[in-house]
């Protein structure tokens, strides 16, 4: 990998027809960092997310997850990653343990492996027998953490998480970012997205972003301290002024 | 392998849990074959009639181009020389083979009764019923010209023999073509929605994220519909045999060869309406517009195709039922081999060939 990045993106870009959901952004997110991923909806991070995923093509630019060029070889990244969409995207007439099984199969894992990590994952996220009924009649934080748990059926090097706790309890928050911690004290290097600024506090380095555009990126309290402000949701907020204000003149 | 198991195992599931799927699958069927079994008749005209002329003299000709001439017959694309009429009916060339006997001139100077011969097929029961009703009007009016007025008219009669579905059964004529439009449904409707399914709920991106093929999901994705549309199509030979006594004369295993190229085809067009849509919705509306409606009107199942305007006789020709209905009535009312259906086959070839790439071709790993 190079030079201990997970992913490094260069100048990437995603138009649809005229529109610019993504434009020229360039990061390096280090393997083994928890790198939140913020900005307001429709500020390209899913978009940015999927790219890096290998589920949409990059209109211009370059980048590598895992150190696998993400133009080309989507189908070695794959196999390294794990994703977490916005929206719950497991079967719903499907049970836990059936998605656990199913997705085992797809990563090519073998009965008994996905026999002992399905064990090891409810134990872990607390499914309990949550994880025999279908997953359409969980409440919304079980199914997010059963949705945590397919992720890392295949123990990828690096997680994807789109909003991986938007509509769940504080409770739940709490108890998603403690996995989220002890997965990166195993090395797991966590990309996460988030609406919530005290989420984004606990992450090692942060980017926002703006409207296609990354328009500010480093450690929570360092950009608080160079912005001057109080706290994370009032530098977001500023920034997001500041910059309309700028499109504004311009 | 296992990848493949799983993914059919998975969809098995959604099947099996999801009421409204299986109402397709079991009640749909059911519910078509009766209403086709009772379906009414309907009026035809060019009607393809072929001639064995045995008399060979001007006054045969003479009947022979009344026949051509009226709107009801017109003539068989391939002149056959055969004297043997059924050669004509199996390989579907002519609906109903007229044979002139010798002395007919004859008959006609002496005004003595004469017998004109009539093989019609009865596996297509709307052509048949109005094949004889059309001829007596044909040869009668014929006659009527021939005889000076005042003149006794010779009595001359068609003796019509009816081949394969000798008491013009309509259920046995339409409950085989119903298996193609069953078949069709299956296929393109059931797997168009259920990829359209998953890219509406999003657990396509979930999919798309792990490591398997477009291959290997399609493959996954179509596995149970073979299974369910041939047992659908078993069910409903099944059904039709009971209820309304449809016979099978043919092989089982040609149909079942047939039946699976036709599937594939039916298939592939389910997989490429897939990736055209992104709601179940919009993919079930495709489906029957591109599916469901053509098999059932432009496949020769309800309408004649040979009295269509050209523009739909142009687009019947890339529909897959045509082909198959022609089949199936051959292989189950005719017991039609190989050699008469060898064309029929390879359209059907092509045309699963073609459908089958350009699916693949359109079928993305990624969701833009």
């Amino acid at each position: 990998m190079n030079a201990g990045n997970a992913v490094v993106i260069d100048n990437l870009s995603r138009h649809f027809r005229s529109f610019k959901a993504v434009d020229r952004i360039s990061l390096e997110v280090r393997t083994g960092e928890t790198f939140g991923f913020l900005g307001a909806n429709g500020a390209g991070k899913t978009t940015t997310i999927r790219m890096l995923c290998g589920l949409l093509s990059p209109t211009s630019g370059t980048g590598t997850v895992a150190g696998f060029d993400i133009n080309r070889q989507a189908e070695e990244i794959k196999k390294s990653i794990g994703y977490m969409s916005q929206k719950f995207s497991l079967y719903p007439d499907l049970t836990g343990k059936e998605n656990l099984s199913f997705y085992g199969a797809a990563y090519g894992l073998t009965r008994q492996e996905v026999r002992e990590r399905t064990a090891e994952l409810t134990d872990r996220l607390s499914l309990g027998d949550f994880i025999d009924r279908l997953t359409k009649s969980l409440p919304v934080g079980w199914r997010q953490r059963l949705a945590l748990g397919v992720s890392l059926l295949h123990r990828p090097r690096i997680l994807f998480l789109d909003e991986p706790t938007s509509g769940v309890d504080p409770v739940f928050r709490r108890k998603f970012w403690q996995i989220l911690y002890e997965l990166a004290e195993e090395g797991v290097t966590v990309f996460v997205t988030t609406h919530y600024m005290d989420e984004a506090e606990y992450c090692g380095r942060i980017s926002i972003m703006h409207q296609g555009r990354i328009v500010e990126a480093g450690q929570p309290y360092e950009l608080i301290r160079k912005h001057r402000s109080e706290n994370l949701e009032e530098l977001f907020i500023d920034l997001i002024k500041n910059r309309e204000t700028l499109n504004a003149e311009a | 392998m296992q990848k493949l198991r799983f993914l059919a195992q998975k969809e098995f599931r959604h099947i099996l849990r999801d009421p409204r799927s299986l109402v397709i699958v079991v009640v749909m069927p059911i519910m078509m074959t009766f209403l086709y079994g009772y379906a009414i008749s309907l009026d035809v005209d060019n009607i393809v009639i072929g001639v064995i002329d045995y008399d060979r003299t001007d006054e045969s000709q003479q009947l022979i181009d009344r026949f051509y001439n009226s709107a009801y017959f017109s003539k068989p694309d391939v002149n056959s020389e055969s004297t043997d009429p059924e050669t004509w009916l199996l390989s579907s060339e002519a609906k109903a083979v007229m044979i002139i006997k010798p002395g007919f001139a004859g008959s006609l100077r002496e005004r003595s009764d004469f017998s004109l011969g009539m093989i019609v097929d009865g596996s297509d029961n709307t052509v048949a019923a109005a094949v004889q009703n059309y001829a007596s009007a044909v040869v009668s009016k014929y006659a009527l010209d021939q005889i000076p007025v005042g003149r006794d008219i010779p009595g001359i009669t068609i003796s019509t023999q009816v081949l394969y579905n000798p008491d013009l059964e309509s259920s046995h004529f339409f409950v085989p073509g119903l298996v193609a439009i069953i078949l069709m449904m299956i296929s393109a409707l059931l797997t168009s929605i259920t990829i359209a399914r998953e890219k509406e709920t999003g657990t396509m991106e979930q999919l798309l994220t792990a490591p398997v093929t477009p291959v290997q999901i399609i493959i996954g994705k179509i596995l149970p519909y073979v299974g369910l549309a041939l047992l659908d199509g078993i069910l409903v030979l099944v059904f039709a045999k009971i209820v309304f006594g449809v016979p099978f004369v043919g092989s089982y295993l040609l149909l079942l060869a047939f039946g699976l190229i036709y599937v594939s085809a039916a298939l592939s067009i389910g997989i490429l309406i897939s990736s055209l849509v992104k709601t179940q919705q919009v993919a079930m509306m495709f489906a029957l517009v591109t599916t469901l409606l053509p098999s059932v009107m432009l496949s020769g199942l309800v309408f004649a195709i040979r009295n269509m305007p050209p523009v739909l006789q142009g687009l019947a020709q890339i529909v897959p039922a045509k082909y198959f209905v022609t089949v199936i009535r051959g292989i189950m009312l005719k017991g039609a081999g190989l050699g008469t259906l060898a064309l029929n086959g390879l359209a059907l070839l092509l045309l699963m060939a073609f459908l089958m790439t350009v699916a693949a071709r359109k079928f993305n790993t990624r969701i833009d």
